[in-house]
């Protein structure tokens, strides 16, 4: 039979482990291209679970989409300064988009 | 006493003088600072350098000379009575001056003929941008059955039946013969080559003085600011590269949404180039409008409802009438120099 200091470690050693591999990501969309730290990225590697907010630091308004088979998905347009986020649970690829301005273009690949 | 008078007047009139002097000099000075355009404008608005070139289709004098004859040659079509220059004009702004395209079979088409100048810097073609590249776009007006309507099968021997292209297949791409690929090679290589000439405004970035009047610069500081136009028709060629539904009326075309099945995208299209805009009436994806008065007259309302999902960029700008006329004037002052262009002498069956 279990103890409950095991039960308690056993809990806290779930969390840890649930907090620590579910990273949070941010990329930028600036100047109509998707940048991470200022500098463009075209593609980008995460681990299952994560999410990655996509903030909007242009003045005007972007679209986030996707229509991969990993993940379809349409965070509509928003404003400068917004950001809009997704979870991205199971691994593969999706090419992420924005739909006003098609040239921004990001491989995902989630590991 | 007249006498003191006298100097007195004559010294009130002196210091009148110096002083409206001194005013007219401050006041031009200030006009003359407002009137300079920014590092910023220069920086973002002066011509790239290079004109951008084609994947595997570095432009060469032959590529574009058998490029220009294809345009201009009506047997690319299957009446042999259209050719790309039927709709793409150089005489009409390379457009055709139609609300919307007529073709084959003087059949009407749901869009406009849009300009080929500058094509060369955008990065999709077409209204609904379904086109990558111009050698991805050159074949679909020669083949789509309401415009120019030719069999690309039947086209190849017909070419390969008439000596003068055979040759100037050879010049330009050697080896390769007469090939869709190298059909639509030659007429982007071509169309790389029509782009905008200089207008006032860009000798007035290049600091030349009294080249765009001061209701023209100040229908640009209105462009960029207050009517914000800069959302979208940015940069040297004034466009985005994206889509934009702006809110015309009476519209069912869904535009880029057939392309990409996304909620924004109901009844978006590109956002066009402006330069040479005062060259290539009606405006629009569906020929709306006749005036550059009646544009600007549109954005300021902000657009209308319609049956897709209008831009959020698009707001009721309340200009005034003096604002909405200085937009006009820097719009016209994009209008390059006339370039003389030459029609080629077909090759002969």
């Amino acid at each position: 039979m279990l103890s409950n200091k095991s039960v308690a470690v056993g809990l806290v050693a779930l969390f840890y482990s649930v907090t620590v591999s579910a990273a949070d990501h941010t990329l930028a969309q600036n100047s109509k291209s998707f940048k991470l730290n200022g500098s463009q990225v075209e593609e980008y590697t995460i681990k299952a679970g994560d999410t990655i907010y996509f903030k909007n630091e242009d003045p005007f308004f972007h679209n986030i989409f996707s229509l991969s088979d990993l993940k379809t998905f349409d965070l509509g347009s928003y404003p400068a300064g917004e950001s809009k986020s997704v979870v991205f649970e199971t691994p593969g690829e999706a090419e992420i988009e924005c739909a006003i301005h098609p040239e921004m273009y990001l491989l995902l690949t989630v590991e | 006493m007249k006498q003191n008078t006298f100097r007195r007047n004559a010294m009130t009139k002196m210091i009148a003088t110096v002083l409206m002097g001194v005013t007219v000099v401050l006041s031009a000075s200030v006009v003359s600072a407002a009137k300079a355009p920014s590092k910023e404008d220069v920086k973002k608005f002066l011509r790239p350098m290079e004109v951008p070139q084609g994947k595997n289709n570095i432009s060469t004098p032959e590529r574009v000379e058998l490029g220009k004859n294809l345009f201009f040659d009506p047997r690319l079509s299957g009446s042999n009575f259209i050719s790309c220059a039927t709709c793409h004009n150089p005489s009409l702004g390379w457009s055709d001056a139609q609300p919307t395209a007529i073709g084959h079979g003087m059949g009407t088409l749901d869009r406009s003929t849009p300009t080929i100048l500058n094509t060369a810097y955008q990065r999709f073609q077409f209204w609904d941008g379904r086109a990558r590249s111009l050698e991805k776009q050159a074949l679909g007006p020669i083949e789509a059955g309401g415009e120019m309507s030719q069999s690309l099968d039947l086209l190849i021997p017909e070419l390969q039946a008439i000596p003068g292209y055979v040759t100037l297949f050879e010049a330009a791409y050697p080896g390769e013969g007469v090939s869709k690929k190298t059909i639509a090679k030659a007429i982007s290589a071509f169309e790389r080559t029509i782009v905008s000439s200089e207008s006032a405004f860009d000798r007035w970035l290049k600091g030349v003085d009294g080249v765009m009047s001061d209701e023209a610069i100040k229908g640009f500081e209105i462009f960029k600011g207050k009517a914000n136009c800069t959302a979208c028709h940015d940069g040297f060629n004034f466009s985005d590269n994206g889509f934009h539904n702006i809110g015309l009326k009476d519209m069912e075309d869904m535009g880029r949404y057939a392309i990409k099945p996304i909620k924004v995208l109901k009844g978006a299209f590109k956002t066009p180039t402006l330069r040479d805009i005062d060259l290539t009436s009606p405006y629009m994806h569906n020929g709306a409008y006749k005036t550059l008065d009646e544009v600007v007259d549109h954005y300021d309302a902000g657009g209308f409802k319609n049956a897709g999902t209008l831009s959020p960029n698009m707001k009721k700008l309340n200009l005034s009438k003096k604002e909405r006329k200085a937009i006009v004037a820097f719009l016209k002052s994009l209008t390059g120099d006339p370039v003389p262009f030459t029609v080629p002498v077909l090759p002969v069956q």
